[in-house]
């Protein structure tokens, strides 16, 4: 049916649309930045590849020809937007390599930790948010949301900086930063996990509660039902719906997190490639990190979406 | 940033909205009383008190050049404070009075003002803040522009929504067709009544400033130092963080006190 196929197109291309202003959004700023730099941007250029010490006017015209600084503006930023859509993102300015080449080894990295972090959150989250939802007004129910609350107030770098003292400086358990292997994963996947879960626990609890007080777990109950089979399969997956909407906002927040994360414990992913490449300027690496960050935080978002309308087939019905 | 559903649940905590005033009372007197008091300058340094643990001389103790904690954390929570109170004034009256205007006026206007909430939602808010700090990393005006960017778009959403539904109330459609002027009609009628809600934005907006302040100059693309600044302190004493853990950390209890009065008198059921 073609109602069927428009409600799964219908949310994917509000999101390729959502993708389209991404694309527009930070490749205007990459071409503002680059033309924002102070000084002769050719000179600048050419003394960050060869160093200072051998630039002279006729390395900066060979950098100004290469990159074709002369012609007028408008050219420039539509070309340069062009380029961004094509996903040719150019060289980095510091390195040299093309910016697509150190996005790939970085988002490894990245992935491999959010792919810790996220699990590791609905581990903590989850159980948490879905006790205080089963026993809510009571001191679980409390205890959960203080918690929460405190943890939404303390920054993530200093709580991974507390984390650090208590497992590697006191207790030596873990090392502190670098990315040699499993065990300097632990601390800044949990370091993210924290702060997610605070956000995922409040999400869980709200829909737990919401779906213990329905008629559905009512009724379950009452046609005889254990309350163990009740909460299995009539509760889990109705609460799951805004849970996993919810999921969608924490991307925000995971990428957030990663920026912070990544900086604190040296995690060679691409949060730390972005902030390092706006200390040096690296303007195309700057563009590169943020539009695929950006992109990705779109693309999960996509497949959260298909996710909510396996899982609840009524959504899609009323939006046709 | 989702503040107005968290605000919902910071009010089943008991007596949050007091709790959540007094700790700000407290801070603002720190922060605002405390630059005039306390008469050690924030950027004196004697080296030979370096991580002086908190005595009679430093109350706090030092940091690492000598310099008296207890100042320099009174110059950094005003500062925090005056930058996110600023910042969130600034962004909520322009996405309020945006909110407006696309509710008054709707058709082309509503959609244009939409499209460019939209954009500006479609990165995460973080990210935003950092492109627009990347024209001049480590200085106070792209930073707080950055984010003013990213955060009038909550104002903005919010404002348009209920406005929209206000303005097709029967008692404002009565005051327009008797002739009441724009400014009487969202002066009088439609503002009042989304008080409470800017209110809790502006709460959360503030909590949330403060937070990226305080992140972004810790990983040295916020204030540079010498500013006393609640992020850039921990990270200037980050190699020493083995050493004066106690020094290391403190800026951040006071960020996370902060951000926790905001939300605790942001969220709590009004009494």
């Amino acid at each position: 049916m073609g109602g069927n196929a428009w409600r799964v197109l219908r949310p994917l291309l509000s999101r390729l649309g959502q993708a389209g202003l991404v694309a527009l959004l930070v490749g205007c700023i990459g071409f503002a930045l680059m033309h924002a730099l102070p000084g002769d941007q050719a000179f600048r250029l050419a003394a960050e590849r060869y160093g200072p010490d051998i630039v002279d006017a006729r390395a900066a015209a060979a950098m100004r020809a290469e990159l074709g600084l002369d012609r007028p503006l408008a050219l420039q930023l539509l070309e340069w937007l062009g380029r961004v859509v094509r996903l040719d993102l150019g060289r980095s300015l510091v390195t040299g390599e093309p910016v697509i080449q150190e996005l790939r080894v970085q988002l490894g990295y990245t992935a491999l930790l959010a792919g810790m972090a996220l699990p590791l959150s609905a581990l903590i989250g989850l159980p948490l948010g879905i006790a205080a939802g089963l026993w809510r007004g009571r001191w679980p129910d409390h205890a959960v949301l203080s918690l929460a609350v405190l943890l939404r107030a303390v920054p993530a770098y200093a709580l991974g900086l507390a984390l650090m003292v208590l497992l590697s400086v006191r207790l030596r358990w873990l090392p502190p930063g670098g990315f040699e292997g499993w065990a300097e994963l632990v601390l800044p996947s949990l370091t993210l996990a924290l702060g997610l879960a605070a956000v995922s626990s409040r999400v869980a609890r709200e829909s737990v509660a919401a779906v213990a007080a329905s008629p559905v777990l009512a009724f379950a109950r009452w046609k005889g039902l254990s309350e163990r089979d009740a909460v299995r399969r009539h509760g889990l997956r109705n609460a799951a719906i805004p849970v996993l909407a919810v999921l969608g906002l924490q991307l925000i927040g995971l990428v957030e997190g990663i920026l912070i994360v990544e900086t604190l414990f040296g995690w060679p992913g691409i949060g730390h490639a972005l902030v390092h490449a706006i200390f040096a300027r690296d303007v195309p690496l700057v563009q590169g990190t943020a539009l695929i960050m950006g992109l990705g935080v779109v693309l999960l978002n996509a497949a959260v979406d298909l996710a909510c309308l396996l899982i609840d087939p009524r959504r899609g019905r009323q939006a046709a | 940033m989702s503040g107005l559903a968290f605000g919902r649940r910071v009010a089943a905590l008991p007596c949050a909205r007091l709790a959540g005033a007094g700790l700000l009372l407290l801070l603002l007197g720190f922060g605002l009383v405390g630059p005039w008091l306390i008469e050690a300058d924030p950027a004196r340094q004697d080296l030979m008190a370096s991580l002086a643990p908190p005595g009679a001389r430093f109350l706090l103790g030092a940091d690492h050049l000598g310099r008296s904690m207890l100042a320099r954390l009174a110059h950094a929570v005003r500062l925090s404070f005056l930058l996110s109170g600023l910042t969130v004034a600034a962004a909520g009256l322009l996405g309020t009075a945006l909110g407006l205007l696309a509710a008054w006026e709707g058709g082309w206007l509503d959609r244009g003002l939409s499209l460019l909430s939209d954009t500006v939602l479609a990165l995460p808010g973080l990210l935003l803040v950092l492109l627009v700090i990347a024209f001049a990393p480590g200085q106070i005006l792209p930073l707080a522009g950055g984010i003013a960017l990213a955060l009038w778009v909550e104002f903005f959403r919010v404002t348009r929504a209920q406005a929209r539904s206000l303005l097709a109330r029967p008692h404002v459609e009565a005051a327009r067709l008797l002739g009441f002027g724009r400014a009487y009609i969202l002066g009088h009628l439609i503002l009042p009544e989304l008080a409470p809600i800017l209110f809790t934005l502006a709460g959360f907006g503030i909590g949330g400033v403060i937070l990226t302040v305080a992140t972004l100059s810790f990983i040295s693309i916020g204030l540079k130092p010498p500013t006393a600044e609640l992020g850039g302190m921990t990270s200037e004493m980050l190699p020493y963080l083995a050493e004066a853990p106690f020094q290391a950390l403190l800026p951040s209890l006071f960020v996370a006190l902060a951000v926790l009065a905001c939300h605790l008198l942001a969220g709590g059921r009004p009494r």
